[in-house]
């Protein structure tokens, strides 16, 4: 009887430690982002590459956040108004993404390759909560989340982040934004 | 031994719920060192040198002008109808050393200075809470001798600067800080004139709005340095940002725009309505890139 309880106990805990598993972090995540309005003479981009992000390959969660005040842009003056006008970093200083893949599924850790998936969620920054769904791809290699990448656009005006007029010329209204994050299993599930 | 399964059991349930949070907060917590930015619009106060720096890499053009006296009237345009000018090249050599050079209509006077910026106020683990830079500047005038017939020394043109500037922003809307201030005349005109002059200035600002700001400077000069007439320096105005820009307008009872003058010969009586009005433009161009553009 004891016997049976036990492995029974030893089935149930290495069930349920499986969810501890299949978890990848990235602290090294890179994201860019271009909101160059056409025929601008000054070219506004930036790069993060301070990008935190873990993925739950059971549930299909993934999150992400970032930095405002890590966006490094080629101008040191536009990296302040980028701080202290637009994104307003003192008060908000983080844009936290949490969302799902939808089609887990489509992805097997047995299989390297790079898999497309559909990844659904809500984005905060500067204070707003909109949702945001975008067309992904992870990696997968050795029965592992390698990498992940992405490409979308932002509606400036969605997070309220107001351009003057005096340089809507130069600040387009909506920005490209590229995400590209090299993933590492996540070992400790605590 | 039942209890003990029943307890693994529960304690185990209990640490898969505990997964069930926010999936980020499985990251340990990093609070990385921050340096605070955006104390000032720009590396000037109104006249004193603001606890900004240069960025690597940036050169900052400034053209700046002081009119006449307010108090000239209408007869004077209210001083618009004389006006003295500066243009100067700020170049920032490293984040913390800022070097500049200029020149004055007022009094023909060519000046140079090095900033050093040695603490820098920051958030986050090891936060610093004030900034602190170290000014040196030397002003040459290059007016004409007064009495070319007797032996004048080409050390008489220069003076020279040493300032700290302590300050910190206190918030979002409030920055302040204080600049102790020493200047050395190689010549001074009469015996009651002291060579080197101590100085205490303090300078403000109060943010109006996101491109706009108030600014105050006060310097006080300690008694019995300067001949009388001589007045402490006193200025407020407006930072207004526009981009590359940035346009200070102020009044002022100071006519010269570098240290050795607004600091040491300032003869505005403010209770006389003596003020000027003045302002500065800075724009910025970025020479050096950083690696990754």
């Amino acid at each position: 009887m004891q016997k049976m309880l036990f492995s029974g106990l030893m089935v149930f805990i290495a069930l349920t430690s499986g969810f501890a598993q299949g978890k990848f972090f990235s602290r090294e995540g890179h994201i860019f982002f271009d909101a160059t309005s056409n025929g601008s003479p000054e070219v506004i981009e930036a790069n993060n590459r301070a990008v935190s992000s873990v993925i739950d390959l059971n549930t299909g969660q993934m999150e992400f956040a970032a930095l405002i005040k890590s966006f490094r842009f080629e101008r040191a003056l536009m990296e302040e108004h980028f701080n202290e006008n637009y994104l307003e970093s003192t008060k908000f200083p983080k844009a936290v993404f949490k969302g799902k893949i939808t089609d887990l599924k489509a992805i097997n850790l047995g299989k390297d390759g790079s898999y497309p998936v559909k990844v659904t969620g809500t984005l905060t920054m500067h204070g707003e909560t909109k949702p945001l769904t975008v067309d992904a791809s992870l990696t997968v290699k050795g029965g592992k989340i390698t990498l992940g990448k992405s490409s979308f656009s932002l509606t400036l005006a969605d997070y309220k982040i107001k351009i003057p007029s005096l340089v809507s010329d130069k600040v387009a209204s909506v920005a490209k934004v590229t995400i590209d994050v090299p993933y590492q299993p996540l070992a400790d599930s605590k | 031994m039942k209890q003990v399964f029943i307890w693994l059991v529960l304690g185990h349930l209990t640490i898969s719920f505990a997964q069930a949070q926010d999936l980020l907060d499985l990251l340990p917590d990093e609070h990385p060192r921050e340096l605070v930015t955006a104390s000032f619009k720009t590396n000037r106060v109104i006249n004193l040198h603001s606890l900004e720096n240069t960025a690597f890499g940036v050169l900052d053009f400034k053209i700046s002008h002081r009119f006449g006296f307010l108090s000239g009237g209408a007869y004077e345009l209210f001083g618009l109808d004389q006006s003295t000018i500066r243009f100067g090249f700020d170049y920032g050599l490293t984040d913390r050393i800022t070097v500049g050079f200029g020149r004055s209509s007022f009094e023909k006077t060519f000046d140079g200075f090095v900033k050093y910026k040695f603490l820098r106020q920051s958030t986050g683990e090891g936060a610093m809470p004030i900034t602190a830079a170290l000014l040196a500047t030397t002003a040459l005038q290059s007016t004409k001798f007064a009495d070319p017939d007797r032996e004048n020394y080409f050390s008489s043109r220069l003076y020279y600067t040493f300032q700290v500037i302590l300050g910190r922003k206190f918030s979002e809307t409030f920055s302040f800080q204080l600049s102790p201030s020493l200047v050395h005349r190689n010549l001074v005109a009469t015996l009651e004139e002291k060579n080197d002059v101590f100085a205490l200035g303090a300078g403000g600002r109060i943010r109006l709005g996101k491109r706009v700001t108030f600014n105050a400077e006060y310097i006080y000069v300690l008694p019995d340095q300067l001949a009388s007439g001589y007045q402490n320096s006193l200025s407020v105005g407006l930072d207004i940002e526009t981009g590359g820009h940035v346009f200070q307008v102020h009044l002022t009872n100071s006519t010269s725009m570098i240290e050795k003058g607004f600091i040491a010969e300032t003869t505005g009586d403010p209770f006389n309505g003596d003020f000027r009005l003045g302002f500065n433009i800075s724009r910025v161009f970025t020479i050096v890139k950083p690696k990754e553009f």
